[in-house]
């Protein structure tokens, strides 16, 4: 009997030269933190391994007390148009970081916590750093509980040893 | 392009997306994801059938969204759809390419 079906089609197979990323943050600012989210889950979002390493700074982005509470640096910030004098008078962080929030909010963008909770359930992983939790005195206990391990340098670079992974530093 | 997909006649963009929402039905849709490596199952048409609905509410689909419509959490959705998951179930879904960042 003739039929019109098509013929089944195969599975395209589409080999991927970016295999794996590997997302470092080392700072604490609102900018810093969504640059490295954004990354690391836009990576799952195209079926790409994601890692993410946070280190020195980038450890409060891992602590459940101070993630969602991040500020825009107003000193030192040029992007920002406001005066080095005026933006280091006291409150000026707060009120930029306020309204930096309240755009955000406009665009529908996840709060860090909620943020990591996305990236988690999309099969990222999350690293802190081993040196950095010791200068600042933090346990695991202190970090956000869904982490995936503490990291020293050398084990973050074996963790790197494959093809098609790239490192990127925020 | 014009193209033939499970008997039917569909348009597709040149990145394999369809046109016309109007012109899927099921038979397109399982046919798409043989090519995305993917067998549907009625769990797979719940999703698709959500990401179709909000298309034509014309919502601008991430998944956040999906993950908080109640129809299927993120891991899940992960998981039915793997490597790329919001941009494969769009394809299948028969709407267009979505340009979310979340």
């Amino acid at each position: 009997m003739e039929t019109l079906e098509a013929p089944v089609q195969a599975p395209i197979k589409k080999d991927k030269a970016l295999k794996k990323i590997m997302i470092i943050n080392s700072k604490a600012t609102v900018d810093s933190v969504y640059a490295a989210l954004i990354l690391a889950n836009g990576a799952r979002m195209e079926g790409i391994e994601s890692e993410m390493f946070c280190t020195f700074f980038g450890l409060e982005m891992l602590q459940p007390k101070k993630m969602d509470h991040l500020h825009v640096a107003t000193v030192g910030n040029p992007g920002l148009h406001i005066p080095t004098m005026i933006g280091g008078l006291p409150g000026m962080e707060t009120l930029a970081s306020a309204m930096m929030k309240k755009e955000m909010d406009k665009l529908d963008i996840p709060t860090v916590s909620e943020f990591l909770d996305i990236y988690k359930a999309s099969g990222g992983k999350v690293f802190a750093c081993k040196l950095a939790m010791e200068m600042f005195h933090l346990s695991k206990e202190d970090l956000w509980e869904d982490i995936d391990g503490v990291l020293t340098v050398g084990d973050f670079y074996n963790r790197a040893q494959e093809e098609g992974c790239q490192i990127i530093f925020v | 392009m014009e193209t033939i997909i499970a008997n039917k006649q569909v348009e597709l963009n040149e990145q394999g997306y369809m046109l016309d929402m109007t012109q899927w039905d099921e038979g397109i849709a399982r046919a798409i994801a043989i090519e995305e490596g993917i067998e549907l199952t009625d769990r797979h048409f719940d999703v698709l059938n959500f990401l179709r609905k909000e298309q034509e509410k014309g919502t601008a689909l991430s998944i956040r969204k999906i993950g908080k419509s109640g129809v299927v959490g993120i891991k899940e959705f992960y998981a039915l759809f793997p490597e790329g998951p919001l941009k494969k179930a769009s394809r299948i879904a028969g709407i267009s390419k979505p340009a979310s960042c979340i």
